[in-house]
């Protein structure tokens, strides 16, 4: 790290995930009740709809598998979308960042908070998928539940990561496109969300294991299920590693868009 | 005292242009300092060096007593900016703007709060202080990034051109703020392209251009001795035959567009000539020199990009 962006304080970034968090809870209302609707009407239409001919997957309902792997998939959402368009709209419509640039904080203070504050809004979208669950008794409450929220954090920091790294490369909103249509949709096909992953041929299954939402779903849905994930630590080891790749190439990136 | 900021042999390049060739600068304590320059002469990236944002190639930055870029934090504690755009949190009321943005230097709120009622009062924003930034008018918004960048209760302000864009009106408000900012003993330091603005506010100017600084003094010293005291334009229908004539009774002349522009020490036997032949359809002013024509006389009047 250069002295330019060296953080200037171990709390620096707090002030900037504090603004974010000023401006979300003017929209609170509005962002909750679409936390928790989204979920609610797409497992409802996916789940009662197709699996009414799906009958079980995994020994489990439809519904219930679908929303096991909801709750990784929502989180994903989130973090790319806070990290990609909103971040984006910061850094490049707005020029908050370059305001904030201008006081004692460094660009790591910014990138940190807002990682962090990407995951802390990817956060609340996963626990509401956890309580349309629990609201619609998908799934009987099981301690295994309570091991959901580092699952939903390291999703969130996995995908906030890798969100600031595409930000940093993008001119323009529809650069965002190539992201989704290349990455994240692919990715969500093959990880495991709607059907299980044993159903892709071998090749592709193998590219499924190089993904960081195989492996949120790995970790999220037997969670859901009331059962302990086989090989945790590698689960949570690679979405750590997305994370944090992500977001160094993302502090570096930025440096070298703004601080040059 | 020591000096505020100080700017050592400076360079900075970018690929094949070198856009700060080896600036020089000292700001006094107390002082306003302009950096005057036509567009692309480095003003900016001299403010931006002058932050600590970027890191130069070569030379040293003193800032407040700290080595820069190494020290830019503690050093932009005690620093306010008014950047030439504004960058206002459009998420935000005027309030919020700076609370929100005190939160970056490390102020509770509880601290900003109670100091939000003169920040608002010297802005002329009090009536406004819980609209958002899309409803205020360009010279509010101005007077608001003028005022956020007091929040710190800062040293030194550094302004990038503070009043591009705004309407005379609007202009002579934010001259009355910083004028008053000086005389609370803050350090200005600020670039401009408008002479009026640097001849009204500041008590030094560099004139930078091409990245270094041609000229430099206080503005009536420049004048006194970088420019002949007295100017008259000429222009109108019969310039073309009298020019060669009207020439030779000035010391130096400059033509831009279609007005000839003569500098002399001694105006009168130009003056009697032209009132002897102005009928003929020639029109001419006559005022003394200022910080323009010095302006021009140093960067030339060629057409900036």
């Amino acid at each position: 790290m250069t002295p330019l962006s060296a953080p200037s304080r171990w709390f620096g970034w707090f002030a900037v995930w504090r603004r974010n968090l000023l401006v979300w809870r003017k929209l609170a209302f509005a962002s909750i009740l679409g936390n928790l609707a989204d979920p609610l009407l797409y497992l409802l239409g996916l789940g009662f709809g197709l699996g009414r001919f799906l009958g079980k997957i995994d020994g489990v309902p439809y519904l219930t598998f679908l929303a096991a792997g909801t709750v990784a998939y929502s989180v994903m959402n989130t973090a790319t979308f806070e990290t990609l368009y909103s971040a984006f709209s910061r850094m490049h419509v707005q020029k908050t960042w370059e305001a904030i640039l201008n006081t004692p904080l460094t660009l790591t203070d910014i990138l940190i908070g807002e990682w962090v504050w990407a995951t802390t809004k990817s956060a609340l979208s996963g626990l509401a998928v956890v309580a349309v669950i629990w609201a619609l008794d998908l799934a009987p409450f099981a301690l295994t539940h309570l091991w959901l929220a580092p699952v939903i954090l390291a999703t969130g920091l996995a995908f906030a990561g890798l969100g600031l790294a595409v930000n940093a490369l993008a001119p323009n909103y529809d650069f965002f496109l190539y992201y989704f249509t290349l990455f994240i949709t692919p990715m969500v096909l093959m990880a495991g969300v709607f059907y299980p992953a044993s159903a892709l041929p071998d090749w592709l299954a193998i590219l499924a294991q190089w993904l960081p939402l195989t492996h949120a779903v790995a970790l999220a849905r037997p969670l859901v299920l009331g059962q302990w994930p086989a090989e945790a630590g590698a689960h949570f080891a690679v979405l750590f590693v997305y994370g944090l790749i992500g977001f160094a190439f993302g502090l570096l990136l930025t440096q070298r868009r703004l601080l040059r | 005292m020591p000096p505020v900021l100080t700017l050592h042999h400076l360079t900075k390049s970018y690929g094949n242009t070198t856009v700060v060739a080896g600036i020089d600068l000292t700001v006094a304590r107390g002082s306003c300092h302009g950096l005057l320059g036509p567009n692309g002469a480095g003003k900016t990236t001299t403010l931006r060096l002058a932050l600590g944002l970027i890191a130069p190639d070569h030379g040293e930055i003193t800032l407040l007593g700290h080595r820069l870029p190494q020290e830019g934090p503690l050093a932009r504690a005690r620093v306010g900016v008014v950047p030439q755009h504004d960058n206002l949190d459009p998420d935000f009321t005027v309030r919020e703007n700076l609370l929100v943005y005190a939160h970056y230097f490390g102020l509770s709120s509880r601290e900003i709060a109670a100091r939000i009622p003169a920040l608002l009062n010297f802005a002329g924003l009090t009536a406004k202080a819980d609209a958002t930034v899309a409803t205020l008018s360009g010279g509010m918004k101005r007077r608001l990034t003028l005022a956020r960048a007091l929040v710190n209760d800062p040293e030194l302000i550094i302004l990038d051109e503070p009043t591009t864009g705004l309407d005379p009106q609007a202009r002579h408000l934010v001259w009355q703020g910083l004028r008053q900012l000086v005389k609370q003993g803050k350090t200005l330091l600020l670039t401009t392209h408008f002479m009026d603005e640097a001849e009204r506010l500041c008590d030094q100017l560099s004139i930078i251009d091409h990245g270094e600084i041609i000229a430099e003094g206080a503005p009536r010293a420049l004048l006194a001795d970088q420019i002949e005291p007295h100017v008259v334009e000429i222009y109108g229908e019969a310039l073309p035959r009298w020019r060669a004539h009207l020439e030779s009774l000035a010391l130096r002349v400059e033509t831009s567009g279609e007005t000839l522009f003569c500098y002399t020490d001694d105006p009168a036997p130009l003056l009697a000539r032209l009132a002897a032949v102005q009928h003929e359809g020639l029109h001419y002013l006559h005022r003394p020199a200022n910080l323009e024509d010095l302006f021009l006389k140093l960067t030339g009047r060629d057409l900036r990009d």
